[in-house]
């Protein structure tokens, strides 16, 4: 189960990390010598159900430091980056022989300006005064968060029916248009307002989700890729509606819509200083929802028979084609929930072409980072929330492009997909063959 | 598996009255009937010209709009009702294939004649032509597919390798100012992704499909970051690269309307529709083929062979690679500089070519291109002025691939072996 | 081995014959050891290394492409190329590389014939073939007659005895007694790993049964006669295809009564699979009726015929009975989960689950860490078991059990036949498909015979195995007493002959 550390500690300075790190490692190592010593070839091939069982107790007992390891390479790598792609730096490189402080010194000065910048955005700025200032960061990084969770859970739910939904990102622009048509074509009272606009969020996620549901249920159509396809035709039916009168802004040329009524909002937590909205504690009630759903629920207990081994749940009286529909729509309205967000938040007021931005396709990078738990999907996008938010500061203080956020994210899932990769470069022990903890090995 | 049981005395069983050709040809009825009743309702009695050159002027075949819409809807209807009737099946591609024309061909009829007077005409060779270029990329990201999929590795990751393709060849072609290296970088920044993709669902084991998805992702990130820190700041100097020219092919460019839309094109042109030949070639009548084919479909069967499993995939898939990456190259050292994301989800209409037309090197060829129709139609219709919103058509190669998997345009059938990791033993 | 000679290999399922077998084709490696040819030691990295010491293996599941024709399958590894570096294949050779093979041994294959339009027996003799092309010296056939009727079976046999003379060595891993001793030369008993003996094909079968199993072995299941009541399961002109639309079942008619085991005999992939899918809803019925105690039950979903009480042990396990990341508590409750006291309304009571799962690993002897182990850990008899104990916990009408010892350890399958005993003895009909001839003969007290969709006959339990083993290949004797028995009749203590 994953615990808050990796959050804590993956955003910090680069020294912190590595210490934290290096305690893991050493830990790890007493851990792994012990064991070595019960199988009689530690090196070797232990017998399958054997080397099985070790290697799950491996994993289960190691997902805290696979993860901090992971967020320590994805930031060196992203050293790297930083380093190669500053000319000034790059330029000390061509006399490194001759004085090599000089680029050691202006490549720790340049990474770690910027990953102390992302620190700042994300958490805490020690140099703040004031309320409004000091919890501004954690207020940017919850904002972020909160769209992430539902995408998240969205695909999550959905791995663990057995469906790998990389729609998630259609499903929340189906979601986003409704809500926010939902949000300004309206005419209701305050609190119905906002309720009506996030059902309708919901719904436009569930139809979205009903349909690759329903296709792989009748006709075994790969849901892969009718998601993929139909996250297409839904941002090309956005690009339309938005333009049609009735929806397009009166008074604006470009492609923006008519902004949601503020009946229809968010609260905000923290005042109107702090973006921070509510759409986090509904993120909360949503993660303890999908956990119930999974663990507690006989729906869950027939998505996961099904999930883990469709044939066998047929076989016990189970509706394979049920559970598809179910798991899928269920998967589209909580992603349909995570695009109305981006438009009820205070993210954004108003359908444009990018209102959605990449939340969908973050939720699939989350859902695998928070291993398919649902509480583990909530800290997950807590990490995504929070460099996200620190990007933004990095960008406009160190100047460091905000899409090293995405490399960043992109490659701590990597690591973490291969963590026999993160152990083989950290040499805690040799590098085996192990799986994501998803059994979904499987071709179109 | 091999081994299914079957009792030879058994018959197929007879599905009824409702076969799959009979439920096209009741599709493609209806289709005709729409098309000759609502086009021929729309269309205008203007004259709709098809002209075999790049403008107005030249040769061009006439109709009128009215009656080119309602003959061609009818044509189509008949070609569904000769379906539905029932004909022998050899010739089912060709009559479902006359009656989609014509479907087409009653809808262009209605779209030009309803444009504006003097601009009701459809320069063909810029169709053609456009219809090729915008395929480009398609092509080579459905090619990287079939080399990677028929060796048994999904390639999600087309998206990604095209764009890291893009990418590097441009900036490596401004680097050193030279088309030949940008491509030569180009390629390799594709075969890069492919390695990714390679050593961690070979070796690792990760899922094909989530790494292809991340890659995208990370493909999408670093391009990005690079973009920014560099070509955006100093443009001059890093997104500059110089491009291919045109190559005229002598004799065959004067070939009426072919000649001057394929035959006066680019390097990537030639290298597209040379490289769809060669991998037909190579993947159906070489031993590499039919070992890559075997591993595909049943990796044991080849090991036990001999077949080096592991290896053969690796090679394929880094292969795979290279071939989307100078396709990611046909944007930058052809067309444009380099933009931020500049593929814009054609990696996921290779991946839908690749699927229409059924992990085969011609039919991905043949989907590739009804796709960059389909695109290049809309650019043709907005400038038109059509009542035919473009998104709508932009979306039709995604709606189309939708109902090519669920099976409604005819069954398609993955490499038995593609996705499934190879463990020995 | 020396030349010319047929050894038998023989050993129980899950002995060690096949690995044994696959580390002298390369596709293991052994860890300690080694393999002598000609006396010299040979070290073996791949099965590129065994083809060229002059090894070829025709393994339990074939090794052939499906979708590839015969002549493709059969050059794959091996292909003649030409053209240079390019490597074009040489079809026309190949071709007739097939042809001079099938001519030579008699064995007839159309070389451009696809693999998967192909009957199992022609299959078989593809691969054979393709060893064959490749000038092998030793041919492993590795349970060669598994899937075949006992008329192709007495093909294959004649086959191999066409290749002993020509100077092939053979070795033949089964663990059918009879095979052996009708064309092994020498024979090697394996058990656990270890060679236990060897004999001659003069050993008589019981002797070899001992080697085998490790002690003296009975194959009769301890039981009273049965005392049929009503029909509780009745079907009539059952008409069933299978995943390829072929028709798998043509017309079945047959009936089970309360109180009875209805055993179904027949070579694998002769419709038993789809025949008892269709009666659980698994598989729609084309044509015919089943009746569950006088209710028409064709056309319901599963989880209705479940809850109209019938168990069901399906013939996969692994594939079909249990979700193996599952732990043996939410199995146990598989198919009803969703029923008090283990559900209610959409909430799951997991207090409930684990003490009726507490209680079933108990009764039925489950050996495993804890109920909250995930099944797939478990060895192949105690998932079995886990199974037997969910189907047998709740009150039956009628049990399907569908190969229900495969691949389970001796103790397990003993265990297993008294509770299906124990089971028609408090009233439940039961029906019971096994290939496994002698476990249909030791726990049925009918016996239907399956052949090409067809029940094509239904005899008693004393009828003399040859009689069976006829009927299985789809010969009907003219005149067959037992054949119409309404009823049965007597005790069913056959032994083995």
């Amino acid at each position: 189960m994953t615990n808050p550390n990796p959050v804590s500690g993956s955003p910090d300075k680069e020294p912190a990390t590595e210490s934290q790190a290096a305690q893991n490692a050493v830990g790890n190592t007493d851990r792994a010598a012990t064991t070595a010593t019960a199988p009689k070839r530690p090196e070797g091939q232990p017998r399958p159900s054997l080397g099985r069982l070790f290697l799950d107790n491996l994993w289960a007992a190691n997902t805290v430091t696979v993860t901090v390891l992971a967020v320590v390479l994805a930031m060196l790598v992203g050293a790297v980056l930083i380093i190669v792609s500053d000319p000034e730096v790059l330029a000390t490189y061509s006399y490194i022989t001759a004085r090599p402080a000089d680029a050691i010194s202006s490549s720790w000065t340049v990474v770690s300006e910027a990953y102390a910048n992302l620190f700042k955005g994300a958490i805490f700025d020690p140099q703040a005064s004031g309320f409004t200032a000091s919890l501004s960061p954690i207020s940017e990084t919850l904002t972020y968060t909160a769209p992430l969770v539902f995408t998240g859970l969205a695909v999550a739910l959905a791995f663990r029916g057995g469906l790998f939904n990389i729609g998630a990102q259609g499903q929340a622009t189906i979601g986003v248009i409704l809500a926010a048509v939902a949000g300004f074509a309206l005419p209701l009272p305050p609190v119905l307002h906002l309720l009506v606009a996030l059902i309708a969020g919901a719904a436009g996620g569930a139809i979205w989700g009903f349909v690759p549901g329903i296709l792989k249920a009748r006709t075994g159509a790969h849901e892969v890729i009718t998601t993929i396809m139909l996250n297409y035709v839904a941002v090309y039916f956005l690009a339309w509606i938005i333009i049609q009168p009735g929806v397009h802004s009166p008074t604006r040329a470009d492609a923006i819509s008519k902004p949601v009524e503020s009946s229809a909002q968010l609260p905000r937590l923290l005042g109107s200083d702090l973006r921070v909205h509510s759409g986090i504690l509904l993120a909360v009630l949503a993660t303890w929802f999908t956990a119930w759903l999974l663990n507690r629920s006989t729906v869950g207990f027939e998505l996961r028979a099904v999930g883990e081994n469709p044939d066998a749940a047929r076989t016990a009286g189970i509706s394979v084609t049920k559970a598809y529909v179910l798991v899928m729509v269920i998967s589209g309205a909580l992603a349909g929930l995570g695009g109305s967000n981006m438009v009820l938040g205070s993210t954004a007021n108003a359908l444009t072409p990018e209102v959605v931005a990449q939340i969908g396709f973050d939720g699939i990078l989350v859902a695998l980072l928070g291993r398919l738990k649902p509480w583990g999907v909530l800290l997950a996008a807590l990490l995504f929330g929070a460099l996200q938010a620190g990007g933004n500061r990095m960008q406009s203080y160190s100047g460091i492009s905000l899409e090293l956020v995405t490399v960043l994210q992109a490659l701590i899932v990597i690591f973490v997909a291969a963590p026999a990769l993160v152990k083989a470069i950290f040499q805690l022990r040799a590098a085996r063959a192990a799986r994501l903890q998803t059994s979904l090995a499987k071709g179109w | 598996m091999s081994t299914i049981a079957v009792p030879d005395v058994a018959v197929t069983v007879d599905v009824g009255f409702w076969t799959r050709n009979r439920k096209a040809g009741a599709v493609l009825l209806a289709l005709g009937v729409l098309a000759a009743v609502l086009f021929g309702a729309l269309a205008t009695g203007q004259q709709a010209r098809f002209t075999l050159s790049e403008t107005e002027g030249g040769a061009a075949l006439e109709i009128t709009g009215t009656f080119g819409a309602i003959l061609f809807g009818l044509v189509a209807a008949a070609a569904g009702g000769a379906l539905l009737a029932g004909v022998p099946k050899r010739w089912f591609t060709l009559v479902l294939g006359v009656g989609l024309v014509a479907f087409v061909l009653s809808f262009l009829c209605w779209q030009v004649s309803a444009a504006p007077e003097g601009r009701n005409f459809m320069p063909l060779v810029n169709i053609v032509r456009g219809t090729f270029i915008l395929a480009l990329p398609l092509i080579f990201g459905a090619l990287s597919g079939v080399l990677c999929e028929r060796t048994g590795v999904v390639n999600v990751a087309i998206e990604g390798q095209l764009l890291m393709g893009a990418f590097s060849g441009a900036l490596f072609g401004s680097i050193y100012q030279n088309v030949w290296v940008g491509l030569l970088a180009a390629a390799v920044g594709g075969a890069l992704i492919s390695l990714l993709l390679a050593v961690f669902a070979i070796r690792y084991l990760v899922d094909q499909v989530i790494m292809g998805t991340v890659l995208n992702l990370f493909a999408v990130g670093v391009t990005g970051f690079l973009y920014e820190r560099l070509m955006q700041i100093n443009a001059e100097k890093y997104n500059t690269a110089p491009r291919f020219g045109n190559w005229e092919i002598p004799l065959l460019k004067d070939i009426p309307l072919i000649g001057p839309a394929l035959f006066r094109g680019n390097i990537f042109l030639y290298l597209g529709l040379l490289l769809v030949l060669v991998i037909h070639l190579a993947l159906f009548r070489t031993r590499w083929g039919l070992r890559t084919r075997s591993v595909g479909e049943h990796p044991t069967a080849a090991d036990t062979l001999g077949v080096r499993v592991l290896r053969l995939r690796y090679r394929n898939v880094i292969m795979a690679g290279l071939v989307a990456g100078v396709g990611g190259a046909s944007y930058t050292l052809a067309f444009y500089s380099f933009t931020k994301n500049m593929i814009g989800g054609k990696g996921f209409i290779a991946l839908a070519a690749l699927i229409f037309g059924r992990w085969s090197p011609t039919g991905a060829l043949l989907a590739a291109l009804f796709f960059g129709f389909a695109d290049q139609l809309a650019t043709y219709l907005g400038a038109i002025g059509s009542s035919i919103p473009s998104q709508f058509l932009a979306m039709l190669p995604y709606l189309a691939t939708i109902l090519a998997v669920a099976g409604l345009v005819g069954r398609v059938r993955a490499p038995a072996a593609d996705g499934k990791p190879y463990i020995k033993g | 081995m020396e030349p010319g000679e047929i050894h038998a290999l023989l050993g129980e399922n899950g002995a060690g014959k096949s690995t044994l077998m696959n580390v002298l084709y390369g596709l293991y490696q052994p860890d300690e050891g080694e393999i002598l040819v000609d006396g010299k030691p040979l070290k073996l990295k791949g099965p590129s290394d065994a083809i060229a010491a002059g090894i070829g293996m025709v393994h339990q599941h074939f090794m052939l492409v499906p979708v590839f024709t015969v002549a493709e399958n059969v050059m794959l590894g091996a292909e003649q190329v030409k053209g240079g570096i390019a490597g074009f294949l040489d079809r026309r050779r190949a071709r007739r590389e097939v042809a001079e093979v099938s001519e030579r041994y008699n064995l007839r294959v159309d070389p451009d014939a696809v693999i998967e339009d192909l009957p199992v027996g022609i299959q078989q003799r593809v691969e054979i073939v393709k060893a064959l092309t490749r000038d092998v010296d030793l041919l492993i056939l590795d349970e060669p007659t598994a899937v075949l009727t006992p008329q192709e079976t007495e093909e294959l046999l004649t086959v191999m005895r066409s290749l002993k003379a020509g100077g092939k060595s053979i070795v033949f891993i089964t663990h059918k007694l009879g095979e052996v001793k009708a064309i092994a030369d020498r024979i090697t008993v394996i058990r656990r790993g270890k060679t236990v003996g060897t004999a001659s094909p003069t050993a008589s079968r019981d002797e070899l049964a001992a080697l085998m199993v490790g002690r003296s072995v009975r194959l009769t299941v301890e039981k009273q006669p049965a005392n049929p009541g009503r029909p509780i399961l009745e079907v009539a002109g059952l008409v069933v295809d299978d995943d390829r639309q072929i028709r798998a079942v043509d017309g079945v008619d047959l009936t089970v009564h309360a109180g009875e085991v209805l055993g179904v005999a027949g070579v694998q992939g002769n419709g038993q699979t789809e025949l008892i899918e269709a009666i659980m809803g698994l598989r729609p019925v084309l044509a015919g009726t089943v009746t569950l105690d006088g209710e028409a039950v064709h056309g319901w979903p599963t989880k209705k015929v479940l809850r109209a009480g019938v168990g069901y042990v399906p013939e996969d396990r692994s594939v079909d009975g249990l979700v193996k990341e599952f732990s043996v508590a939410e199995n146990l409750v598989l198919d009803i989960y969703d029923r008090p006291p283990f559900g209610k309304g959409l909430s799951l009571k997991p207090d409930a689950i684990a003490k009726s799962a507490k209680e079933r690993i108990e009764q039925f002897d489950v050996r495993t860490p804890s109920a909250d182990a995930a099944v797939g850990t478990l060895s192949g008899g105690n998932q079995q078991k886990v199974i037997v104990a969910r189907e047998l916990s709740r009150p039956l009408k009628l049990f399907i059990a569908a190969q229900p010892t495969r691949g389970v350890d001796v103790g397990s399958i003993e265990f297993i036949h008294s509770r299906v005993i124990r089971e028609r003895d408090i009233g439940t009909a039961v029906m019971v498909v096994s290939s496994e001839l002698d476990e249909v003969i030791g726990l049925a007290d009918r016996i239907a015979v399956m052949y090409r969709g067809r029940i094509i006959g239904i005899v008693g339990p004393d009828t003399p195995r040859e009689e069976i083993g006829l009927l299985m290949a789809g010969i009907t004797p003219e005149t067959t007493d037992a054949a119409a028995a309404p009823a049965p009749e007597g005790p069913g203590n056959e032994d083995e002959a």
